[in-house]
C-alpha cells in the first residue's frame, strides 16, 4: 500500500518476532477449548476455569484495544470506557434475562425475578425486544455508541480536552453506577442480572457453551484487531495522531477536528460495548459495580502498561495485567491495588512506552 | 476581454480589512485596522512588539473575533466562520513558533497538508495517489527538503522546521499564505533562502509576511505595512517607510 511506503520502515526484527508472538499467543489460545475437552486425567488438560478466565481476559483486549484506538492514538484519556462495556454487558443480559423465561424462582412466563419482586405488572417498554438476540447484540452497540456520541460531541465541540475530559467521562461512569444502583430503573438494582440459563439455545455452564463463547471472544478481538489496524495505518491513523499532538495545528490545516474525534470515540466505545456483551456471560453476571469509575482507571492502566499507541502494546498490558491479578488476588489478595498502583508508577517512571517498548523502537 | 479590463480598475482585493478592533478587557489590540491585499501580492507587515501583528494573523484566520469591523476574503465574510472552514477556503497559516506533527514523518506531514476531503471516512479510505505524490515531491523539493522526506519531523533543525511549516502551507494550495516570523532565530543563509523561496511563492499566491528583521524584509522587495499600537502607521516601499518620521519615532530609531 501506497501509505506504508511513505512510512520509515519500522524496525523490522523486532515487529517481525512480535507478529510471530502474536499468532503464537492466537493459536495457542484457540487450543484451550479443544484441551479443556482431553480426559481430566491427561498431562495435556486444561480446567474449566481456565477456559473461563481466558475467554474472560480476550473481552478485556478487546477493551483495551478500544481504550488504546482513543488514547494512545488520538490523545482523548477516557476514564469512562467501563461504562460503554458495562453497557454492552447489561444489553446482553437483558437478553440473558427474557431468556430464562419461566425457569425463575417466581416462575413468571415473562417477568424475570427481580421485576416480579418489586411489583412490576408488565414489561417496561426499553425491555422491548430484548427476547431477540440480533437486538440485544444490535443494542450492545447502539447505546455505547449513541452514548459516545452525545458526550463526545458536548465535549469535542466545546474543545475540551485533556484532564478536562479524564473528569467528565469518569463522571459520566460514576452517574451511570448511581443510576443503575437505584432498583426503578428497572435494570435489577444493586444486584443487578445473574442467574442466566441459555444462550442461543445452548444451557450456559457447558463446556460447549464455553467454548462458544471464548471462540466468539476471540473472533471479536481479532475482529476489533483488524478494525484497529486499519484505522491506524490509514490517513486517518495519521490525522488521529497529528490531532494528539498539536489539535490546533490539524484545525488549521482545514480539518473538523471534532468530527475525527468523535468518530474515533463512538468506534471506541461500540467496541467496548460488544467486549462487554460477551463478558457477561462468561462471568455469569453483570451489576452496576461494573460501572465503578475504578474499572475505568483499571482499564487505562492495562493500556499504559502494556504501551499505548500500539495495539499490541494493548494487548499485552490486558493480559499480563490481569494474569497479574488473577494470581495475585489468589496468593496475597490484599496486596492487589499496591501492585497495581505501584505497577503503574513503575511503568509510568521507568517504561514510558510500556512492556512493548522493550521489544520496540518508538512508536507513533 | 470585456470593456471593464480596458479602462484596467484595480484588480478586486483578495483580502479586505476595514476598520477592524480587537478589545481584550478594555485593551485594544487593533484599533480600526484597515488593510487590503491583491491577489498575487507579497506584502510585508512590521511593527514593535504589540503592534497587533499577531492579532491581526489571529482575526483572519478565525481564531480571534473583531470586535468590529469588516474582514472579508474574496467574498466570504471571514467574521463568520471558524477555522477549518477558513483554512478551506484558502488561507494558510504558519505560526511563529513552528508547529507540526514530530511523531509523523516530513512525507507525512505534507500528505496531511495535502488538499484532499477532510472528513472521517475519506481519511480511512484514501490512498495517495501517483499525482498526489508527485505533488508532495514537488514541495519537498521546492523547500529543500527532499533528502529528509522520510525522517521525522521531530528531529529537523530550526530552518528545515520553518521549510517543512512553508512546504505544509503550499499543500494546502492556499491562495492567501500568512507567514508570521519565518527567519526567527534562522542563520544568515537559511534567512536569505527563506527570502527567495517566499519570493518565489508570490505572484502565484499571496503571501503576507510578518517579521522583525528588516534585512529579510528588504530581500522580500515588497511593500511594507508598519502596525503600530493597532493601527497601521505607514505603508510603501522599505525605503520610504524607513524614512517615515513617524516610523523612525516608534521604531526604527529607539
Amino acid at each position: 500500500m501506497s501509505a506504508t511506503l511513505a512510512s520509515p520502515a519500522p524496525s523490522g526484527f523486532g515487529r517481525m518476532t512480535l507478529r510471530l508472538v502474536l499468532i503464537g499467543a492466537v493459536l495457542i489460545l484457540a487450543l484451550l477449548p479443544v484441551l479443556n475437552q482431553m480426559p481430566t486425567d491427561s498431562a495435556l488438560h486444561v480446567s474449566d476455569f481456565v477456559v473461563t478466565v481466558c475467554g474472560k481476559w480476550i473481552t478485556y483486549a478487546v477493551l483495551a484495544l478500544a481504550i488504546d484506538l482513543a488514547w494512545g492514538y488520538a490523545g482523548i484519556l477516557s476514564l469512562g470506557h467501563g461504562a460503554f462495556f458495562a453497557l454492552g454487558g447489561y444489553a446482553m443480559g437483558m437478553h440473558l434475562m427474557r431468556l430464562i423465561g419461566p425457569r425463575g424462582v417466581y416462575g413468571h412466563p415473562v417477568l424475570p425475578d427481580f421485576m416480579v419482586f418489586l411489583g412490576y405488572q408488565e414489561l417496561p417498554w426499553y425491555w422491548l425486544g430484548f427476547d431477540h438476540f440480533p437486538f440485544a447484540i444490535l443494542m450492545a452497540m447502539a447505546v455505547p455508541g449513541l452514548l459516545a456520541l452525545v458526550v463526545g460531541y458536548l465535549a469535542f465541540r466545546s474543545r475540551i480536552t485533556g484532564v478536562y475530559l479524564s473528569i467528565i467521562t469518569q463522571a459520566m461512569t460514576y452517574a451511570l453506577m448511581l443510576a443503575f444502583f437505584r432498583n426503578d430503573m428497572g435494570f435489577g438494582g444493586n444486584n443487578g442480572f445473574t442467574d442466566f440459563k441459555e444462550l442461543l439455545g445452548m444451557p450456559l455452564n457447558t463446556p460447549n457453551a464455553r467454548s462458544v463463547l471464548f471462540y466468539a471472544s476471540l473472533a471479536l478481538l481479532l475482529g476489533a484487531l483488524w478494525l484497529c489496524s486499519a484505522v491506524t495505518r490509514s490517513k486517518l491513523g495519521r490525522v488521529l495522531v497529528a490531532i494528539r499532538d498539536a489539535e490546533s495545528r490539524v484545525r488549521f490545516l482545514g480539518y473538523d477536528v471534532t468530527q475525527h474525534k468523535l468518530f474515533v470515540f463512538v468506534l471506541s466505545a461500540v467496541l467496548a460495548g460488544l467486549a462487554g456483551a460477551l463478558y457477561v456471560p462468561q462471568v455469569g453476571i453483570i451489576n452496576p459495580g461494573e460501572f465503578s469509575p475504578a474499572n475505568s482507571i483499571e482499564a487505562v492502566i492495562w493500556v499504559a502498561v502494556g504501551g499505548r499507541g500500539t495495539l499490541l502494546g494493548a494487548l499485552l498490558g490486558a493480559f499480563s495485567v490481569n494474569a497479574l491479578k488473577t494470581w495475585l488476588t489468589t496468593v496475597a489478595p490484599d496486596l492487589w491495588l499496591f501492585a497495581l498502583g505501584g505497577l503503574f508508577v513503575a511503568v509510568t517512571l521507568f517504561l514510558p512506552r510500556g512492556l512493548i517498548g522493550l521489544f520496540t523502537k518508538a512508536p507513533k | 476581454m470585456n470593456a471593464a479590463q480596458l479602462t484596467a480598475p484595480a484588480p478586486d482585493p483578495l483580502l479586505y480589512l476595514d476598520g477592524v478592533s480587537v478589545v481584550f478587557d478594555g485593551f485594544k489590540a487593533l484599533n480600526a485596522l484597515s488593510l487590503i491585499i491583491d491577489p498575487g501580492e507579497l506584502r510585508a507587515i512590521i511593527g514593535p512588539n504589540g503592534a497587533g501583528k499577531t492579532t491581526m494573523m489571529d482575526v483572519i484566520t478565525g481564531k480571534t473575533r473583531p470586535t468590529e469591523g469588516v474582514v472579508r476574503f474574496r467574498d466570504h465574510d471571514l467574521t463568520k466562520l471558524d477555522e477549518a472552514s477558513i483554512a478551506n477556503l484558502g488561507i494558510g497559516r504558519k505560526f511563529q513558533k513552528p508547529t507540526m506533527f514530530d511523531k509523523l514523518t516530513v512525507f507525512e506531514n505534507l500528505e496531511l497538508a495535502l488538499k484532499a476531503p477532510r472528513g472521517p471516512l475519506a481519511c480511512l479510505r484514501w490512498v495517495l495517489g501517483g499525482g498526489d505524490r508527485a505533488r508532495i515531491e514537488q514541495t519537498l523539493e521546492e523547500v529543500g527538503l527532499a533528502s529528509r522526506a522520510h525522517d521525522l519531523a521531530g528531529v529537523l533543525s530550526h530552518g528545515q522546521r520553518q521549510w517543512l511549516e512553508i512546504g505544509m502551507l503550499l499543500m494546502q494550495d492556499p491562495e492567501l499564505l500568512l507567514v508570521d516570523e519565518p527567519v526567527a532565530g534562522m542563520t544568515d543563509q537559511e534567512t536569505e533562502h527563506t527570502a527567495a523561496l517566499l519570493v518565489r511563492i508570490a505572484g502565484r499566491r499571496s503571501v503576507v509576511v510578518v517579521e522583525h528583521d528588516l534585512e529579510f524584509v528588504r530581500a522580500l522587495g515588497s511593500k511594507v505595512t508598519v502596525l503600530c499600537e493597532g493601527s497601521m502607521l505607514s505603508e510603501g516601499s522599505i525605503d520610504h517607510v524607513q524614512n517615515d518620521p513617524r516610523v523612525i519615532e516608534v521604531y526604527l530609531g529607539r
